[in-house]
């Protein structure tokens, strides 16, 4: 029998390699493959033999890792990159395909810049397109990463042209709100349409949707830390050229908009090739600013309960409300992303659950109080874009309370609350769609 | 008789479902009861149990637990819950109605194959 056994070791060591199958599963299988051997001796097969066959029984183990890997994405998601099924391994990780979208975004922007004559002249039109000379390299590094075909190509393509017209033909008033709602939410809805070639076109697929949270989460991290690193070297490189007679303000000049377009693609690239750096990220923040923040929220609301609302609101309050649901929101999908799914509900999902039900007692206090002057001030772009960002927030973040409410009872699964999340990704691209598109004309391009 | 990937890939969340709604279990033992109760026809790799019985512990239709019986080694217990049947219920509506559609139209067709055979 010691044959067999180191047989089932070696068999064991092999299955562990498959990074979407973690200890307990390979537990599991060996459980399975012991039971199989067992009866196949009693059968009367002799040991090696019972062990092939109770081997060839369970499967190839390539298909079989792939369909933990399919179902355990959460778990592949943190060790390395997901490929599809035929897409052969790049050793390299891809990076001079990266390099070359990072450089003709960062040369596209340069060119912009030195079209508009920035920072010299602001003109509105580099505000508007901003978005439009970094994203469209990001999407296109997806689309050839994922290799989509002529038709996966074209779709990619299609909202940012739409976007490109809206946004130009649109008549904007010199300094207008609109157009700087424009410039603001923009990015956002190019972000929602870089999704559809990072999902390799599969945009109804909960897990894809699921992933691509994962990614905004992890290119944030990346994007901020890269975004530090640049200017902490900026800094230095400014100090030291100082005393030759370089101005600092001139280098920022040239290598900041460069760098940080790049930086979009090469902090995607990091999160595609090197997520297993980070991994642990998203759980420290979470268990760090959580408990945080709940407390935070918590004594503001009670604060807000006792004190009345009704007092000094200025027009501000309200971006700041957006902000902070914004951030609230940032926290639930951090932890989310970061959370085996099938685990039960702890006591961080009770702190969770505390701090978003605050920012939703917050919330609703201080959006009655501004309907209330809305009613008398009238509406402009401004209010009209944060009030319907608080809505869509709030709407967003009661189904999470309640649903979240829910699973700590035990009366639903986990996955509920991801299938909310990922349902509602198109409402945010709908609103951010909306402020571009129809607010503009509805307000007569003021 | 080979029996279609497709349709083995489709009957499997359902009998998997039926099976531990006859008492929970573990994954060796239902792939035996799958093979007992298909006469050994039904063949399933036995790898891929396992992703499916994961996927339905994920939907909350199947609770786990690690146990070592008296005789018998450790091994992970999956049990249904009151989601699972829900959807065994709902799976069983449109599996029978599948089967009386396809029961129905070879009845009727099946007089005309007799007829063939005795021309």
């Amino acid at each position: 029998m010691d044959g067999v056994e180191s047989q089932i070791a070696e068999w064991r060591a092999y299955v562990a390699k498959a990074p979407a199958v973690n200890g307990r599963d390979v537990d599991e299988l060996e459980a399975h493959l012991r039971d199989q051997i067992a009866e196949l001796d009693a059968a009367g097969l002799i040991a090696d033999e019972a062990f092939l066959v109770a081997v060839k029984r369970m499967g190839d183990l390539d298909t079989l890792s792939r369909e933990f890997a399919r179902e355990h994405s959460g778990r592949l998601w943190k060790q390395l990159v997901l490929r599809g099924e035929d897409e052969p391994a790049r050793p390299s990780g891809g990076w001079s395909e990266a390099l070359v979208f990072a450089l003709a975004a960062a040369f596209a922007i340069q060119v912009a810049r030195l079209a508009a004559q920035f920072p010299q002249e602001q003109p509105g039109w580099l505000l508007r397109n901003i978005g439009l000379f970094v994203l469209p390299f990001l999407a296109g590094y997806f689309a050839r990463r994922r290799q989509l075909d002529t038709r996966g190509w074209v779709l990619t393509a299609a909202p940012f042209v739409l976007v490109a017209l809206v946004v130009n033909l649109y008549p904007y008033r010199a300094g207008s709100a609109t157009e700087l709602l424009v410039a603001l939410h923009l990015p956002v809805v190019l972000w929602f349409a870089v999704a559809y070639p990072y999902m390799g076109g599969t945009i109804r697929s909960h897990e894809r949707r699921m992933d691509f949270v994962r990614f905004t989460g992890e290119w944030i991290i990346y994007y901020v830390l890269i975004a530090l690193g640049g200017g902490v070297l900026l800094l230095l490189t400014g100090l030291i050229l100082q005393p030759i007679g370089i101005d600092l303000d001139r280098v920022a000049e040239w290598v900041l908009p460069s760098g940080a377009t790049g930086a979009v693609i090469v902090a995607a690239w990091l999160v595609e090739s090197k997520q297993h750096v980070v991994e642990n990220m998203a759980p420290v923040l979470t268990m760090l600013f959580t408990p945080l923040f709940a407390v935070m929220l918590t004594v503001a609301a009670a604060t807000y309960a006792v004190s009345g609302v009704a007092g000094a609101f200025d027009r501000e309050l309200l971006s700041v409300f957006d902000a902070l649901l914004v951030v609230v929101l940032g926290l639930v999908l951090y932890a989310m992303s970061a959370r085996e799914p099938s685990r039960p509900a702890g006591l961080m999902d009770r702190v969770q659950l505390l701090a978003v039900a605050s920012a939703l007692v917050l919330d609703v206090m201080v959006l009655g109080a501004m309907l209330a002057r809305i009613g008398d001030l009238g509406l402009t772009p401004n209010r009209v874009a944060a009030l319907g960002l608080n809505l869509v927030l709030l709407v967003n973040l009661a189904g999470a309370a309640w649903l979240s409410s829910r699973f700590l009872t035990g009366r639903i699964a986990f996955h509920r609350l991801e299938r909310w999340q990922t349902s509602y990704l198109p409402i945010f691209a709908l609103w951010a769609a909306t402020v571009v598109a129809v607010l503009p004309p509805l307000f007569a391009f003021t | 008789m080979h029996i279609d990937k497709d349709l083995v890939a489709a009957s499997a969340t359902p009998l998997v479902l039926a099976i531990l709604a006859e008492g929970e279990s573990y994954g060796y033992a239902v792939l035996k009861r799958v093979r007992e109760l298909s006469g050994g026809e039904l063949e399933w790799t036995d790898g891929m149990l396992y992703p499916l019985l994961h996927r339905l512990r994920r939907l909350g239709y199947v609770t786990t637990e690690w146990r070592t019986p008296p005789e018998g080694r450790r091994r992970r217990y999956y049990a249904i819950t009151d989601d699972g049947r829900a959807a065994l219920a709902e799976q069983q509506r449109q599996w029978v109605t599948v089967t009386r559609a396809l029961g129905d139209v070879w009845r009727g067709s099946g007089g005309l194959l007799t007829a063939l055979g005795e021309a």
